[in-house]
Formats: C-alpha cells, structure tokens, sequence
C-alpha cells in the first residue's frame, strides 16, 4: 500500500535497502508527534535554543513606499543559524537521539540546512557528514567552513550538475551504506513519506505563531502570504495553519533564474511535468523521456528540480499558487529590503520580497500580507557582489 | 522495415529456464554505452560466450542505487544522446538474432515519464522478459505491476541485507528470478561480502520456488564459485561496465573472455 499520498503525489518510491529504515523513521515519528514529553522538549529547544518564537515585524517603510497592502515579516531569519532550517533540524535530531541513532547525515544547497544539521549534531553529540555539490560549496564558501566549525564533515559532490539535487542523491547513497546508525535528516518537505510530512509538521511552527501574531496585532487574518519555494520547506510552513483559512491566498514563489522561457530555470511549477524521483510523485523539470534536467537559479537553496508532494497537490486544488521570479528580480529586492528596512534577507527569501513588491502596490492600504524572511542573506553578500560585477573574495 | 524485424524476431526463452540444472551467469551492462551499436555487439559477444541472461541499463540522470562506475556509464550514454525509443530498436535488432533472456534495470522516472502501457506495451513487442526497478519497491508496486503482467513482463524483486522481516512478504510474489542484493550501500566491485546469504536465502526458500541470483560486489571468478554454492545465479554489473570503459569500442573481445572465465567458475 502506497503511504503518504497528497492527492496523486507523494508515496514512498525507495530502494529496498532503504525501506526498513524509512519504516523505522515512520513508526518513531508516528508515536513522537503524540508525545506530550518529546513536544515539550522540542519546545524547549526551539525557545532556549533557537531563539523562537520568531518576530512578525512591521516593514513600515516597506509598506509606505509601494504604497499598497500593509507588509508583515515573519523573522525566520532571527532565528539561531539564520535561516527556518533548524526548526526542521531539531526536530529530526531530537527524533533520531530518541530511535538511538548516533550519526546524522544531510544535503545542503545554499549550506543553511547543511549548517542547521552540523549545529544540532554539535549540540546533541551526533557524528555529522554534510553532502554538498561542488558548485554551491563554490558560491557558498563560508557556510562549508562553517559546518567544519562545527564539528562536521563536509562532502564535496561532483557527480551530475554538482548542486543540490545531486547532494541528495549522494546522501541516499550514503545512507544505503550505513543504516544501522545512521538517519537522514532530509532538508526540505520532499522525498520518501514520512519525510514530506514530517518536515512539514516540524515547520508549521512557523504559520502557527504568525497566524496567532497577527490576530493579535491586527485582530484579523492577511490576505496573503508569501514564502519561496524549492522543495518547499520554509513555504509550507509558512501556509499550513492557514490552508483551512480559504480567504488567505497562498503564494509560493520559485526560482525562475535567467527566465522560464530559457534553459536556465528552477521553476518547477510552470515548466515542470509530473514524474517519480527522489522517493517521491510530484512535479520536475525533466525531459520527455524523463531525465532530470539540470536547472540554474542564482539562489543555490532553490536551485532543485523538483517541489515538494504537498506544494504539487495544493496547486493542483489551486488552493496555493506558484509565480516564478528571475534572478534579476530576486536581486533587485535583496537589495530593496536591505536599504529600505535594514535587512538583508537570504537570496532565496528575497524571490518572496520580490513578488510582495509586485502585489501590494495592487492591493488596498486595508488589505494585509505576511512575506516569510526564510533566512539572513549575509552568506549571500559575496555572490550577490559578484553578480553586480565587484570582485569581493571571503 | 518494422515488418521485416516481425517476421525474424526470434521467440525469447524463459527466465526459469536459464536456472534449470545449472547455476546461471547473468551479465549487466548500461545501453549506449559508448554506442548502442556497440551494446548490440556486447550483448551477442556475452551470450555467445555463456551468459545466460543479459541485464540492459536503460540511463538515466540519477541513479541513486549505483555507484560511481555505473553512474559513470550513465552519463557517458545519456551525453551520446542514448533514448529510450533509441533502445528498444536496438533491442529489436538482438531478438532477431538471439532467444536469451533480456530484462531491463532502470528507475520509475524514465518508464513513468514515457508512460507505463506504453512502456510496457514496447517491452513486449522487442522481446523483453522483464524489468528491475530499484526505486520501486513493494510498497509501490501497484504503479506497473498489472500493466507489467498484461504484457508478460516480470517484476523483478529486489531483496536486500535489510530487508530482514520484510523477507517472506517480497519472496512469496516474486516472479521470474529474485535479485538478492549481496551488500549494503550502491553497486561496485567489493573485495569481500559480509552478508549472511545463506541465512537470507534459506528465507526466500521457505516461502518460494523462485530462483535466487545475488549480484552486487561481484568481480572475480573466486567470489563467483563461492556465490553459486548458495544461490542460483549470480549477477555482474560493475566489473563488466568498467571493462567497457577502459576499452571502449574494443572491449567486445575481453567482455567473451570475461564472461567465459566467469561462466566456466559456476560449473
């Protein structure tokens, strides 16, 4: 029986070697998440620790100069590490401490989850190996020497388009390798069931305190609320307390690169088709004999071929919608919040500024709308410095 | 031109029929690697030097179940420009000169995208016996299996060291041979297997008559020797693909001596 469904997306196409750890991570996860003492210890982590509840802020200035819907910031970016990975990390890492493992294993993109993971191992005491393509450790070089200070060790992947996609297919492979003691914390809400689910759980922290933070600054729901999306991770959490508020729109933004219509895009859900890779049914970028194509974004963390099972399934129900937004956009608003609000946001958070700054100009100063700052672009600083053709080294 | 590959197809054997009185050498190689020409004459070299059944990679982009030789071949034949049409013409031109059993290994993600009847339909019409799927695993099996047996193609079930309770529920349905996975982690040539096979084995045999060929690790006539003693077969993949890569268009004579070497180490 096929686990794990959302909609026809989802399930659990896994290689055997693989099934009994998955089920293993399933039946732990399944008695945890009803766990009143595992909930209350995962809380503590995520206020002591991690910094949380993260802010809702304001952007006054934001709103005032585009003139249109008022513009809340979920402060992901505040929290411990700088990004809304570590929600996702403590969770695994508390659950992996609890089925006994001694060792975690994860991929990274842009280095936030790779980070995340290597601080939590720090913390919990778990041997940490960290996958991470050749490319991104290239355009992310502080972040690799940061999960080496921390304890980790880092892989470089060279096989296939060296980014994230292929960290992940190493990581699987590495997992086939050692099991016994070994668990995967997947990064995003993709891959085998429970993992989409999970990681979904685990991020839903993010619209349960927002949708509470602004009843209570607003005495009302937005009227939408904007979050980036690769595999989907921050995006889902950002929506998931609201998808039963059928007035708040949902809006995930991908990474469209140089533009959907060249070769160089991230933008699974405009250009993509419905395939089965990575454990999982949901939308990619492929060809018509189903080769995973190589994609490009500027942001390393969206720069995947495919999205998350749950994301495909809310787009089919056309609950959620999904805009693709270009390199150059995605820039112009790292920039835009950084002199307007005095926050650098992440480049993958900035593809949400982005289109904030498209919307709320067409919306009334009455209407409201939450954009998820997924993380601190400080990371992002040299790259974009290069991308505006200064030549800055870290 | 379609007509005249019908009227010479030959019929394929059966996959049972390769186990009966013999312990059966099954040869693997990826299709399109360096050409499908020269897959067509690999695959006839090998069968005439005493493979029994022939394994064809159809690649794909990211085959997380292999190592870094057969991930190699992969991208070499998908940088040719290898298709999955491309393959099954190829295939179609091995039926008209062999009856060998062929079985396909490839992921869900090429058969899903090229669509699951057509596929199939296209497997039945070329000639082949079955197909391995490492990315499918019984769980989600339900995504081709009735389409599979409507065209007489075997699901080959994978049994892996981890399998451990899962055992008697994957060997009790399994068709045509089982590919019991001899170690942990990806294909590639392993000095030593630790894995207790014959306890997973006398498993398999409790609940299913089904015949039981390990590969994974598999190199050298020794280990080939030593695999027979339990099973019925044994798979080679990687050592075979790195021949191919080190000789490219000329490896077809030392893939005959390859194969022979190793066929005559299970008698």
């Amino acid at each position: 029986m096929s686990k794990g469904k959302y909609g026809i997306h989802g399930g659990q196409y896994t290689p055997e070697t693989l099934m009994n750890a998955i089920i293993e991570v399933e039946k732990a996860y399944e008695h945890y998440k009803n766990d009143l003492a595992f909930q209350a210890e995962l809380t503590e982590l995520l206020n002591e620790y991690a910094g949380r509840p993260s802010r809702l802020y304001y952007a006054k200035k934001m709103t005032a100069d585009l003139g249109g819907a008022k513009i809340y910031l979920k402060r992901e970016d505040l929290n411990h590490t700088g990004s809304h990975k570590i929600n996702n990390v403590l969770g695994q890492a508390l659950l992996a401490k609890k089925m006994g493992k001694t060792r975690l294993i994860a991929e990274t993109g842009a280095g936030q989850h790779g980070v995340a993971t290597a601080t939590a191992a720090a913390l919990m005491g778990f041997e940490c190996e960290i996958f991470m393509g050749k490319e991104d450790t290239d355009r992310q070089a502080l972040n690799v020497f940061r999960m080496r200070l921390l304890g980790a060790t880092v892989h470089v992947v060279t096989s296939g388009t060296m980014t994230l996609k292929d960290a992940v297919n190493e990581t699987f492979r590495e997992w086939t390798t050692r099991v016994d003691d070994t668990h995967y914390v997947l990064g995003s809400v993709m891959g085998p069931h429970p993992f989409p689910e999970m990681v979904r759980d685990f991020q839903s922290v993010i619209s349960k305190e927002a949708r509470a933070q602004i009843l209570e600054k607003e005495g009302r729901l937005p009227n939408a609320v904007i979050a980036c999306v690769g595999g989907g991770s921050n995006a889902i959490g950002a929506f998931y307390n609201f998808i039963p508020d059928a007035d708040v729109r949902l809006i995930g933004c991908e990474a469209a690169g140089r533009g959907v219509d060249t070769e160089e895009h991230a933008a699974t859900i405009a250009r993509g088709s419905l395939g089965i890779f990575h454990g999982m049914k949901s939308y990619f970028c492929q060809d018509e004999y189903g080769q995973i194509a190589p994609v490009y974004s500027i942001s390393a963390g969206l720069d995947y071929p495919g999205i998350g099972p749950e994301h495909a399934h809310l787009h089919d129900t056309k609950r959620a919608e999904y805009v693709p937004i270009t390199d150059d956009e995605a820039v112009a608003a790292f920039e835009y919040l950084s002199r307007t609000e005095g926050i650098i946001p992440a480049i993958e958070s900035a593809h949400a500024i982005a289109y904030a700054m498209v919307l709320a100009p067409t919306m009334g100063k009455d209407e409201i709308i939450i954009v998820n700052v997924s993380g601190r672009g400080d990371k992002d600083v040299a790259a974009i410095a290069r991308y505006k053709g200064e030549n800055i080294y870290e | 031109m379609s007509n005249i590959i019908e009227a010479t197809k030959i019929k394929a054997n059966k996959i049972s029929e390769i186990f009966s009185n013999q312990k059966a050498f099954i040869a693997f190689l990826t299709a399109g690697d360096p050409s499908l020409d020269k897959t067509e004459e690999f695959i006839l070299a090998m069968d005439a030097a005493g493979a029994d059944l022939i394994e064809i990679g159809i690649p794909f982009s990211d085959p997380i179940a292999e190592g870094p030789v057969i991930e190699a071949a992969n991208e070499r034949a998908l940088r040719v420009g290898t298709t999955t049409d491309a393959i099954f013409d190829m295939v179609a031109r091995v039926r008209t000169q062999t009856a060998i059993p062929l079985v396909f290994l490839t992921y869900m993600n090429p058969v899903f995208v090229y669509g699951v009847e057509r596929f199939f339909a296209a497997c039945q019409k070329n000639g082949i016996n079955g197909i391995i799927i490492p990315d499918l695993p019984f769980e989600e099996k339900g995504e081709i299996l009735s389409v599979a047996k409507a065209h007489e193609v075997d699901v080959i079930t994978l049994i892996a060291p981890t399998s451990q309770d899962r055992i008697q529920m994957l060997a009790k349905e399994a068709t045509g041979f089982i590919y019991l996975v001899s170690s942990l982690g990806v294909t590639g040539v392993r000095s030593e297997i630790k894995t207790d096979l014959a306890a997973i084995v006398s498993d398999i045999r409790a609940v299913t008559q089904t015949p039981v060929a390990v590969g994974f690790g598999i190199a050298t006539p020794e280990q080939a020797t030593q695999i027979a003693k339990l099973a019925d077969g044994v798979i080679v993949g990687s050592a075979i693909v790195r021949l191919i890569a080190a000789h490219g268009s000329a490896a077809t004579p030392i893939l005959t001596d390859y194969v022979r070497e190793m066929k005559a180490a299970l008698v």
